[in-house]
């Protein structure tokens, strides 16, 4: 079975004490999709990667793989397989034993265990690492061969929690771009499990959003950045500036609004929002959407520079305009930008689809 | 003038009172192998000569073989059933979630601060009471008891760095769980299992006073000894029993810390970058 619905959680709720970890939860994911659960500590989002792994089993709902129940069944049952946190290397073996821990349980004859360990170390770039032991190991050597003991059992998905987190910001880029290169020439399905929006950004095809044990959106990157479905996401994920807004009309798919910030403005009305004449949206706007100038231009917003922050590739604005505070972002470009200083007057303008509407919490 | 780091003011004076330390520890115990080879009944200086004549008589002492055999065999029985009841226990209390297991420690130690002639007299009333009967059996079943406490600290306290998610782990590569006690949990708890049967056999080894109450007819070596103790002329016999002990006491606690430092870490090492 292939498409959507290869991996299949439907509906499920986990319970610690009286807190609701997780609920109602219900997603697809699909054959061969790098599939991200995101949200900050505490949102349950290892919670529903340890029931998915067979950890932790759910007070209610189903888990299904390729079409097959296996709400109920252990770990070692399941075609699932997991990256730890914290690598969970076995201190007692070396890493040839490690990696060919699982392949015991499975009665594959010694020559044939030789050859997929010393393929796998291959694919992990830890030719000749074999006799090391785990103290022995950096973080970033101890995360491949936590990958590599995984992999060798050949998953229909693999479970990764966290498993950058304890790197250095430098390794973790570079195992990150590793990562997306093994998922896509193993065309495994992977869940990944982050609280750093940036590393889902980058990893994933598809991230759902989580927060308080429930899905906020699940969506492909790009779309989650320039279309997130409400604050909580819109703020989630990158920054935005958020401000009300009011509806004064609308035609054909676009809103006219009134805001003391930005003025009177259009913007496109997406599915999902309940807009209608009088009613107040949430107008959202990122950083960089926005262009800044010392010029003035028609439709220009006049501000005024509260703040700069310099951030080598980009410098980031708080511009007081209309009232409320805005961060806006300009690329390192060299030129005027350059020579902005606190206390100048500034026009900002974006373009009318740069505006998100959202509705009110 | 040189002055004195902050805290090394007193250093000297701390080091005599180290060594007059160790000097009261270890004395006591180095006057029995001494005596043990003097040539006289009497255990007093000056030291008379030279002899092996008591560790012969001991190698000859068939009463103190059977003693001996009888305390091996209940010290043996003790430690094996304390440790493997000791890592059950301590296996659950290390896992968390127990509720009320602080008491459950407290209460499992208890028999530590009863002192040991009420504990004897109790066991006695109870196993005469059940009709157990005194024997090598009633001696090891008191044994457990003093020896459990001792066994669910040193395994707790191992445990208690050890990362459930190794477990988990092997359970994720397929194992199942008597699998993953048998190729994970238990490579990595050796070291506390071995100090815990060392130290439970020390402690059913050493002790008098619940044995001389339990054990009937079949005397353990301190019953044994404590009844020697009243002829003198067995008494140099007992200083060669009793330096024999300490070469072997000293000799098994080597072989218990050489384990210790040989074991494992398994406290998970900070991780740091490449």
């Amino acid at each position: 079975m292939s498409g959507e619905n290869f991996l299949s959680v439907q509906n499920v709720s986990k319970r610690f004490g009286t807190t609701l970890a997780v609920d109602r939860i219900s997603l697809q994911i699909g054959k061969g999709e790098f599939f991200s659960l995101l949200g900050p500590s505490g949102c349950g989002k290892t919670t529903l990667l340890r029931m998915i792994g067979g950890f932790s089993f759910p007070d209610e709902g189903s888990i299904a793989i390729e079409g097959a129940d296996v709400t109920w069944l252990p770990p070692n049952e399941r075609p699932t397989n997991m990256v730890f946190q914290s690598y969970a290397i076995f201190p007692h073996l070396n890493v040839h034993d490690n990696i060919g821990y699982g392949l015991r349980s499975e009665g594959v004859p010694q020559a044939e265990r030789d050859a997929r360990i010393k393929d796998v170390l291959r694919l992990i770039k830890l030719e000749g690492y074999g006799e090391r032991r785990a103290q022995e190991l950096s973080g970033g050597e101890r995360q491949r061969v936590a990958l590599a003991r995984a992999l060798i059992k050949r998953p229909k998905v693999l479970l990764l929690d966290e498993p950058l987190g304890a790197l250095d910001k430098r390794l973790r880029e570079a195992m990150q771009v590793e990562l997306r290169e093994l998922q896509r020439e193993l065309k495994i399905t992977f869940v990944f499990v982050t609280h750093d929006q940036e590393e889902a950004l980058f990893l994933s095809d598809r991230i759902a959003v989580m927060e308080k044990g429930r899905i906020l959106q699940i969506a492909d990157p790009k779309t989650l950045y320039e279309q997130p479905n409400s604050r909580k996401v819109a703020e989630f994920i990158g920054t935005m500036n958020v401000f009300e807004a009011r509806v004064t009309g609308i035609k054909a798919g676009n809103a006219r609004l009134a805001s003391p910030v930005l003025g009177e403005f259009t913007a496109p009305l997406r599915a999902g929002v309940n807009a209608a004449a009088g009613t107040t949206l949430l107008a959202a706007i990122r950083p960089e959407k926005f262009s800044l100038s010392r010029e003035m231009s028609p439709r220009a917003i006049k501000g005024r520079i509260a703040a700069i922050a310099y951030l080598g590739d980009r410098d980031q604005f708080r511009v007081m305009a209309g009232g409320s505070t805005l961060t806006v972002s300009a690329h390192n470009l060299g030129g005027a930008n350059s020579a902005l200083c606190v206390g100048d007057a500034v026009y900002l303008s974006c373009a009318p689809d740069a505006v998100v509407l959202l509705n009110q919490d | 003038m040189k002055r004195a780091e902050p805290f090394d003011e007193g250093v000297r004076g701390l080091r005599v009172y180290a060594f007059l330390y160790l000097a009261f520890l270890y004395i006591p115990v180095l006057l029995l192998p001494l005596f043990s080879f003097n040539n006289s009944l009497f255990i007093a200086f000056p030291l008379t000569g030279f002899t092996t004549r008591w560790y012969a008589e001991m190698a000859a002492d068939s009463e103190m073989h059977a003693a001996l055999l009888n305390t091996l065999k209940v010290g043996t029985l003790a430690s094996l059933s304390s440790t493997i009841l000791g890592l059950l226990a301590a296996k659950a209390l290390a896992r968390g979630g127990l509720k009320g297991a602080s008491a459950f420690i407290g209460l499992t130690s208890l028999p530590l601060f009863i002192p040991e002639i009420v504990l004897g007299i109790s066991l006695l009333v109870l196993v005469t009471a059940m009709g157990i009967g005194l024997s090598l059996l009633s001696v090891a079943i008191g044994h457990l008891l003093v020896c459990l406490p001792f066994a669910i600290a040193v395994l707790l306290s191992r445990l208690e760095g050890f990362d459930a998610s190794l477990e988990e782990a092997s359970r994720d590569l397929g194992e199942n769980g008597w699998m993953t006690f048998w190729r994970v949990t238990f490579p990595l708890v050796l070291p506390g299992i071995v100090s815990s049967l060392l130290l439970t056999f020390i402690v059913s080894f050493d002790d008098f006073m619940i044995a001389f109450f339990l054990c009937g007819t079949d005397t353990t070596l301190p019953v044994y000894i404590f009844g020697e103790l009243r002829f003198p002329n067995k008494l140099p016999g007992v200083l060669a029993l009793g330096s024999t002990i300490l070469l072997v006491s000293g000799g098994l606690v080597f072989v218990a810390e050489w384990v210790r430092h040989a074991g494992v870490r398994l406290k998970p090492h900070r991780i740091i970058g490449r």
